[in-house]
């Protein structure tokens, strides 16, 4: 029989507030780099009688998240209390958004492999962060900076049909995270964990499997390969006559295996009701209206508007789209050039070649480049517009810049880099090459004509890379062709 | 010749204020008052009197420098639920025997602002839980008036200091009668605000709906002046009101009660009140109308489900609000391999049976498929009662009746009925749940010489209103001028 699986994801994503959902504890990215429980007060270390007090600008954030997912953002939320006893949990209990979310109905766009799918999001949630174990061979020790720190959780649809597309609309909501601001999108250091909910049904039906639960998946390709080997295991199930249960999986990213966290019987009763410390969360239309007057452009739109105002294609606005820096440079650098004649293809092609691999050798990201777009444009326009330098030139030209800081002008100038356009000089250059070269010249006349290059090669190596390569290559071709009539 | 820590914290006021008495003077008397008495009346579970003394002097330095403040000099204690900065609170339990707060509840930081003279913390029952102090982890606290018997509770141990004049002023915490029904077993007056009005910030949760901090005092013009410092909206508790403060005192000028229209609630038989207490408020009564005030009957319908409707939400809250003490990070820890067994010793020792009984109530009362039938219906009778109280409030300005349906019991004669334990506090749980402010006076005595206290009921935030009848029916009569005989002897 033909299976259907059907996905719907759960996605945590921190937070990034000055201080805590609940407390004045300033929030930290990267807690694990801190002394432990050094970022902690009487609130998120739940000591007897400290209270908790909503974090306004984390509403607000989380606000900004509901309005780009076209959710209606409530006028009422409750905060309530999830109860269970561990060591990581302070207070026995926590902070979370139960039968009165945030935000409810809402979706997001994703093209996955050039298909384009709508997912539902269901809810959207405020909620806090637990401390974290660490365990050694003295024992288990808790640290509690990150306890506290403000979770949204945002929650889909079932709507997702394979793991590509349960992969693609993790993608695309991160990177809709990263735009608002609320998240740097760091995967590794967990800012961004995926719960994923996997049942299958046979193709065509319209009830719904029994679904199973996998927990604290971390990576993209942690979430796709569980997902895929969850509908492998179903499948199999299945097919052997079995059934398959309510389970809470869990995913060893290193083994590449699901285990078993809890089964049905061992689920928690987490006795939700809602918080007496925190009165019931008032946002009015004028805080939403005010919020939404400053919501940014979306990755998507973004990416579409490129590819239609620019002619971009679609993989390299992809590729430079997510990164909402990048793609602040890359926008500055093709306005820039397109009043001076640059192409913004070209200026993408710079952009995802050579700007993407100087980036990569330095640690500074695209906001610390002392190479600014204007200037990166000033260079493609010497290259495309003005061909006052070669490729090999501009690539020379463009490490110097990202090194040093200098105008593009100043660096040609500085090393001399300007191209030879003159025929008479280039012609020279070629007569002598040729004249140097018997072997290579019997060669190519016998019909070795790929060698052609080689000469090329020369001619570039004499002018010192000035030399433009295809009028190099035409001179070339036109002398060895005048050699080869000599002969005869 | 009363000795100086008998006087009210407003004589004290004027006679500090006039220069004829000195902070270290009045504190040293109720440190020797404490010395006196305390081995029976055990109203302390912690004495500072090193840093008592200290703070008296540094008061008595700041009014030499010119200096005023609303109770500049004036020896004070604190329940034990209350967190205080460097001075161990254990609310009562093994739990938090030894943990000593890294900061001060807002209501303690408020007194001690306002210049009060900090003698310890009191005795109470574990996390509040319980109407006569016998649920203390430590020991019981003895009723002022006769040792043999309970002072009330759960904030008995400031009740009995302040009737002891083991401390001029107290502050309790009343969740459901906590702060008003030991005054009256105590013969002190004891306020319970309106929710929100005072800041539960430090304050040990029991049941965040309903807990509330009170003042306990002498007299009704200690009450307000203590109220007064202790109110006032706190960022740091989001359901504090913002619309809370003032200065009582001010306005306790009226003797008559003229215009005034006074609810009267029938008893009902099954509501237990000894036939002493209903006399003496029959008589308290009568001093009401004689001072003017019109007496027209009242009735909340749904009052008799206040007990039920309590001991489904105070614990409730309570399960999850007790969840923190798990032996991790502070309080009491048990040896363990695990983190279960770690969980399980820590609480199974830590905590007394009462307040096990309780978190199984409220954990019970939350669970699955029980959660719309009791914690939600719960609520709905909750918001009926507060309906109840504002009907009747349409017709009356306040509602008074007694406090506690008997005087105080003895010590061990409840103790085996947890069901009769509640009903103590039967009178005293419908403005909790309501979270309308209450204050008991004292309006007369028993046979065997126990004070009777009479409960004055204001709509939500009519504290004013409340403490201004109070203060005329306390100039009408002299019930809080007795002091236990107790103190004579001492």
């Amino acid at each position: 029989m033909e299976y259907e699986a059907v996905i719907g994801l759960e996605v945590h994503a921190q937070v990034h507030t000055r201080s805590k959902m609940f407390c004045a504890c300033p929030v930290v990215p990267d807690t694990g780099n801190l002394p432990p429980n050094t970022y902690v007060c009487p609130v998120c270390l739940a000591l007897p009688g400290a209270l908790p007090v909503v974090n306004r600008q984390a509403v607000a954030l989380g606000i900004r998240a509901a309005l780009a997912l076209h959710c209606a953002v409530q006028p009422l939320s409750v905060f309530a209390r999830k109860s269970y006893f561990y060591p990581d949990l302070p207070k026995g209990y926590q902070i979370t958004q139960y039968a009165h979310p945030l935000a409810r109905n809402g979706y997001l766009e994703v093209d996955v492999s050039q298909r384009f799918c709508r997912i539902g999001i269901t809810r959207i949630h405020l909620e806090e962060d637990t401390g974290k174990l660490y365990h050694g061979n003295d024992g288990t020790r808790v640290d509690f900076n990150r306890a506290g720190v403000p979770l949204l959780e945002i929650v889909s649809e079932p709507d997702m049909r394979s793991p590509d597309e349960a992969r693609a609309y993790a993608m695309a909501l991160r990177d809709v995270l990263v735009y608002l601001g609320l998240n740097t999108g760091d995967m590794e250091k967990g800012m961004i964990r995926f719960e994923a909910n996997v049942s299958i049904r046979p193709q065509g039906s319209g009830t719904l499997g029994t679904r199973t639960e996998i927990k604290n998946l971390n990576s993209f390709r942690a979430l796709s390969r569980a997902v895929d080997a969850e509908i492998a295991r179903q499948i199999a199930i299945l097919n052997s006559g079995g059934q398959v249960t309510l389970k809470t999986l869990g995913w060893d990213a290193a083994g590449e295996q699901l285990f078993v966290q809890r089964n049905k019987e061992q689920a928690h009763d987490y006795r939700y009701f809602p918080d007496p410390d925190i009165p019931p969360l008032a946002v009015t239309p004028e805080w939403v209206a005010s919020i939404a007057a400053s919501l940014p452009e979306l990755p998507r739109a973004r990416k579409a508007r490129w590819v239609a105002h620019y002619g971009l294609r679609e993989e390299d606005a992809a590729l430079l789209v997510p990164d909402r820096a990048l793609a602040g440079y890359f926008e500055a650098a093709v306005k820039h050039g397109l009043g001076c004649g640059v192409a913004p293809q070209d200026v993408a092609n710079w952009m995802t070649g050579e700007v993407f691999r100087l980036l990569k050798a330095r640690t500074s990201g695209i906001t610390g480049a002392r190479v600014s777009p204007e200037r990166l444009a000033a260079l493609l326009r010497l290259l495309y517009v003005e061909d006052a330098i070669n490729v090999a030139s501009a690539k020379k030209i463009l490490e110097v810049m990202f090194e040093t800081g200098e105008s593009p002008e100043r660096v040609v100038e500085r090393l001399g880099l300007s191209q030879i356009s003159d025929p008479a000089l280039l012609e020279a250059v070629a007569t002598r090459v040729i004249r140097d070269s018997p072997t290579q010249v019997a060669q190519y006349l016998d019909g070795k004509e790929p060698l052609i290059g080689w000469f090329v090669g020369q001619i570039m190596r004499e002018t010192r890379g000035k030399a433009e390569p295809g009028q190099a290559q035409e001179i070339a071709r036109v002398f060895l062709e005048r050699e080869r009539s000599n002969r005869f | 010749m009363i000795a100086l820590c008998d006087l009210t914290a407003h004589e004290a006021l004027d006679l500090l204020r006039s220069g004829e008495i000195t902070s270290v003077a009045l504190t040293a008397s109720a440190l020797d008052r404490i010395l006196a008495v305390d081995n029976d009346v055990c109203a302390y579970l912690t004495l500072t009197p090193e840093q008592a003394l200290a703070e008296a002097s540094a008061a008595d330095a700041l009014r030499r420098a010119g200096q005023d403040l609303p109770l500049l000099g004036i020896p004070v204690a604190f329940k034990d639920n209350l967190s205080t900065r460097g001075i161990p609170t254990s609310c009562g339990s093994r739990m938090l025997d030894g943990y000593v707060p890294p900061y001060d509840a807002t209501v303690v930081r408020r007194v001690k602002e306002a210049g009060a003279v900090v003698l310890g913390k009191t005795n109470m029952d574990a996390f509040a839980m319980g109407s006569s102090t016998e649920n203390s982890a430590f020991f019981p606290t003895h009723n002022p008036w006769d040792l043999a018997r309970v002072p009330g509770g759960s904030s008995g141990g400031s009740a009995a200091a302040v009737a002891a004049g083991e401390a001029l002023l107290a502050l309790g915490s009343d969740t459901g009668g906590s702060v008003r029904q030991p005054a009256a077993l105590c013969g002190v007056v004891g306020v319970r605000p309106t929710y929100g009005l005072c800041s539960r910030y430090g304050l040990i949760a029991f049941a965040s709906s309903l807990d509330q901090v009170g003042p306990v005092a002498r007299d009704v013009t200690d009450a307000a002046l203590l109220l007064g410092v202790i109110a006032g909206h706190d960022p740091a508790d989001s359901t504090s009101r913002l619309d809370s403060g003032s200065d009582y005192t001010a306005y306790l000028a009226r003797k008559d009660l003229a215009g005034l229209r006074v609810g009267v609630l029938q008893s009902h038989p099954e509501d237990g009140i000894q036939a002493e207490v209903a006399d003496a408020t029959r008589r308290a009564l009568k001093t009401l109308r004689d001072l003017g005030a019109e007496l027209v009957d009242v009735s909340l319908p749904h009052g008799v489900y206040a007990l039920s409707t309590y001991y489904l939400i105070a614990p409730a809250e309570a399960s999850a609000n007790l969840a923190r003490f798990d032996g991790v990070r502070y309080g009491f820890r048990a040896a363990a391999d695990t983190v279960e067994a770690l969980f399980s010793r820590a609480r199974g020792a830590g905590f007394g049976p009462e307040v096990k009984r309780r978190i199984m109530l409220g954990t019970y009362a939350l669970s699955a498929g029980y959660y719309e039938a009791f914690y939600i219906q719960a609520q709905k009778v909750r918001t009926l009662i507060r309906a109840d109280f504002d009907a009747a409030f349409e017709a009356v300005d306040v509602i008074v009746g007694p406090t506690s349906p008997t005087t105080a019991f003895m010590l061990g004669e409840r103790v085996a009925d947890p069901l009769e334990m509640y009903r103590a506090d039967a009178l005293t749980l419908s403005q909790a749940l309501a979270g309308i402010p209450a204050i008991s006076v004292p309006c007369g005595f028993d046979a065997a010489g126990l004070p009777v206290g009479l409960q004055i009921t204001a709509p939500e935030m009519q504290e004013l209103r409340m403490l201004q009848v109070a203060f005329a029916f306390e100039q009408a009569t002299d019930w809080h001028r007795r002091r236990p005989s107790l103190i004579e002897s001492s």
